[in-house]
């Protein structure tokens, strides 16, 4: 089978019915309408259950009835959608069940627009609802990537009893891109010892994340966190780019990161010795890896469409040992690469010093403009 | 021909003032376009359009604040009416209304909805019924009719595990808090002056004090529907009129002896 | 003898849907083919004698984009300003 086009929305959606989704229920909200619309028809095609929901707090409802029997499920929203589910995700780690969340990132906050952003950064990283439990957070750059993922996306949350996002923006999931789709895997029914599906011949199981007796709700939060240490052991994803000999590193995730190779790939052509670290996981965030890469690097440029969210996590890593300059764009503004040039030889010509405040000064340039 | 005749003593109808100057985004032939004007033209006549306070929902109407000239907040998805809850509770004296379609009425704000009208909240609700979603690009409403083809049904509106579409007047109307719940339909010239009549009725409840109203109004969606402006009028006609009957389907005593 | 009316069709609003050209009782108007509004339509027009002022058009149309007279005369003294 060669290479289609396709575009990200519906590659992701056939991507994870080639995994052997069962369930998808889900809501209409632009820019992910395509996988809700692609997985109508398809599912039923292929006799698997589809519902689309009256609401987003409906459907990450019925996304967590369906975990609950262990089922391969998934949803998808953008921003405001997953503002709405974030009390379903609670349920769904705090009862410890798996799902797949693909998670479109659009302008905000509020209603905001349509564009592209990656201002849910904070939101689906730190949780994504109320409670201690971290979602495993996967960000492709690019519809391939994303079709990839998939496959590892249901297997690590089904690993570890756990949410998975696939975390991209609205432009992934609108472009149109050649891509080589996985074989279809069989549907597999796994049995798990803790599901709900009718108590034949055994004692049954009840699924519920209320502990109304208080160290036993330590104890299973120790549990959760126990199984989220294991996954920042084992689930770090990462790509580089011409670190061999870098002097300048740039990091950016998802979209960013992809802007970002262009970036430094005309850098290159302008003899500047600059690389590309690009985190695939953002959620375990790869921080002994940046902390690695700081070592060899002058100063690093981090770049977002936000106002500075993953900048946290490269600064817990770097930890004030080189300086860190910071570029956004905000509210569904795209950047070009020559912005992310500009800005290499910027820091190149003004490295500024380890302990400044990189989105204070960010600001203050953008105020200027 | 023309030029004796254009003076104003001979005015008949213009541009209401309830109406901004912006031209409206909606596609070319939307009852969208007719609803908003009844609503600007019933604020104008009633002469409360600088008292008004209107509540844009999401969905093809999300920009209604753009056309209609009072003051205006934007909802999240399906919470107008709680939106406007709060606005009514704290300015009892004001005009309060929101605009929603049927996605944002019927499914997501399902539950704000039954509520406002439960609480006989004295607000108006415009209801725009045209059995999809327009602004996301034709999905499958609560109101969408079996058989019905959409982008999330394809194959026709699959009663057996998408079940039935929503009767939101009828359904309004067993609750004790609605004081004015009706069905019209913007299909024609009769029935858009009768939906205006409604309109009227129902912003007079409001002012009256006599509960929650709403006028659910049939409307049409040809670029959803896949049809022209013209056809899709008689479209409505066809299918629409048979699944949601025009008619008064909650009248409280008071309401019909008000004098309008 | 029937009314004389006239319209107006602001092209800044009239986005070319015939609702008014479908509805109007005489059959007076049609889209202007041989115009386009700033938007790309071609708007609604008289195009023929016979129009009565009946504001049928008005009453369609999405956009408010009509403005219809009516001749006053001692038939029909006063024409029905702003409503329907």
């Amino acid at each position: 089978m060669g290479r289609e086009l396709w575009k990200g929305n519906e590659a992701i959606a056939e991507a994870a019915v080639r995994a052997g989704l069962e369930a998808y229920f889900g809501y209409p909200i632009t820019p992910q309408n395509e996988v809700l619309e692609y997985l109508s028809h398809r599912m039923p095609e292929l006799g698997r259950a589809f519902v689309q929901a009256e609401s987003e707090p409906a459907a990450i409802n019925m996304v967590y009835g369906a975990a609950c029997t262990g089922a391969r499920v998934m949803t998808s929203s953008s921003s405001p959608g997953i503002s709405l589910m974030q009390e379903g995700l609670s349920y769904i780690a705090g009862t410890e069940v798996p799902m797949v969340l693909v998670n479109v990132m659009r302008g905000g906050p509020g209603l905001g627009n349509i564009a592209p952003s990656q201002g849910d950064y904070n939101q689906i990283c730190k949780g994504g609802g109320h409670g201690d439990y971290h979602p495993v957070v996967l960000a492709p750059a690019s519809v391939q990537e994303a079709v990839d993922l998939m496959p590892v996306a249901f297997e690590i949350a089904h690993k570890y009893l756990n949410i998975c996002t696939i975390l991209i923006d609205g432009s992934i999931g609108q472009m149109m891109e050649p891509v080589l789709l996985p074989e279809m895997q069989p549907v597999v029914r796994k049995v798990y010892d803790w599901a709900v599906s009718g108590a034949k011949d055994r004692k049954r199981h009840v699924l519920s994340s209320i502990y109304l007796d208080v160290p036993t709700e330590e104890k299973v939060n120790l549990r959760i966190l126990g199984r989220w240490r294991q996954a920042q052991e084992n689930e770090i994803r990462f790509k580089e780019y011409f670190l061999e000999d870098a002097e300048y590193i740039v990091i950016g995730f998802g979209t960013a990161g992809r802007i970002a190779l262009s970036a430094v790939r005309a850098a290159r052509a302008k003899g500047i010795k600059v690389g590309l670290f690009r985190p695939i996981s953002v959620n375990p965030f790869p921080y002994k890896q940046v902390e690695h890469i700081c070592q060899r690097a002058k100063s690093l440029l981090v770049v977002e469409m936000n106002t500075g969210q993953m900048l946290k996590d490269v600064q817990a890593s770097v930890k004030n040992r080189i300086p860190i300059r910071f570029y956004g764009r905000l509210g569904g503004v795209m950047p070009f690469p020559d912005e992310f040039v500009e800005e290499i030889q910027e820091m190149i010509h003004n490295p500024g010093k380890p302990e400044d405040d990189s989105a204070d000064l960010w600001y203050l340039r953008m105020m200027a403009r | 021909m023309a030029t004796p005749i254009v003076n104003i003593q001979n005015l008949v109808y213009s541009r209401p003032q309830g109406f901004t100057d912006t031209p409206t985004h909606y596609c070319p032939g939307c009852t969208h376009g007719t609803a908003h004007r009844l609503v600007a033209e019933v604020l104008e006549e009633m002469h409360v359009l600088d008292k008004t306070i209107g509540v844009a929902p999401v969905g093809c109407a999300v920009f209604a604040y753009n056309y209609i000239d009072v003051d205006f907040v934007e909802a999240a998805h399906g919470r107008a009416p709680a939106m406007a809850t709060g606005i009514k509770r704290v300015l009892p004296d004001r005009v309060v209304f929101s605009y929603q379609g049927d996605g944002d009425l019927a499914s997501i704000g399902m539950a704000e909805t039954v509520h406002a009208a439960a609480r006989g909240e004295n607000i108006t609700i415009i209801f725009i019924n045209n059995a999809i979603y327009g602004m996301t690009g034709g999905q499958m409403a609560p109101t969408t009719l079996p058989g019905m083809k959409t982008t999330s049904s394809p194959n026709g509106r699959d009663v057996e595990t998408q079940g039935y579409p929503v009767r939101m007047a009828e359904m309004l109307a067993t609750l004790d808090g609605g004081g004015y719940i009706v069905r019209r339909s913007l299909h024609d010239p009769k029935n858009i002056r009768l939906a205006k009549k409604a309109i009227r009725t129902a912003f007079e409840t409001q002012v009256h004090g006599l509960g929650f109203s709403m006028v659910e109004l049939l409307s049409t969606c040809s670029t959803g529907w896949g049809v022209t402006p013209v056809q899709s009028l008689s479209w409505l006609e066809e299918h629409m009129i048979p699944a949601f009957p025009l008619g008064d389907y909650k009248i409280t005593p008071s309401v019909a002896a008000l004098k309008i | 003898m029937p009314a004389k009316g006239w319209i107006e069709v602001n092209e800044l609003f009239c986005k070319g849907c015939e609702l008014c050209v479908s509805e109007c009782p005489p059959k007076v108007l049609e889209l202007d083919n041989e115009k386009l509004t700033s938007k790309g339509y071609h708007p609604a027009h008289i195009f023929k004698d016979g129009c009565t002022g009946c504001a049928i058009c008005s009453l369609v149309c999405p956009d408010a984009a009509i403005t219809v007279y009516r001749e006053v005369t001692k038939a029909s003294p006063s024409p029905v300003i702003g409503g329907h």
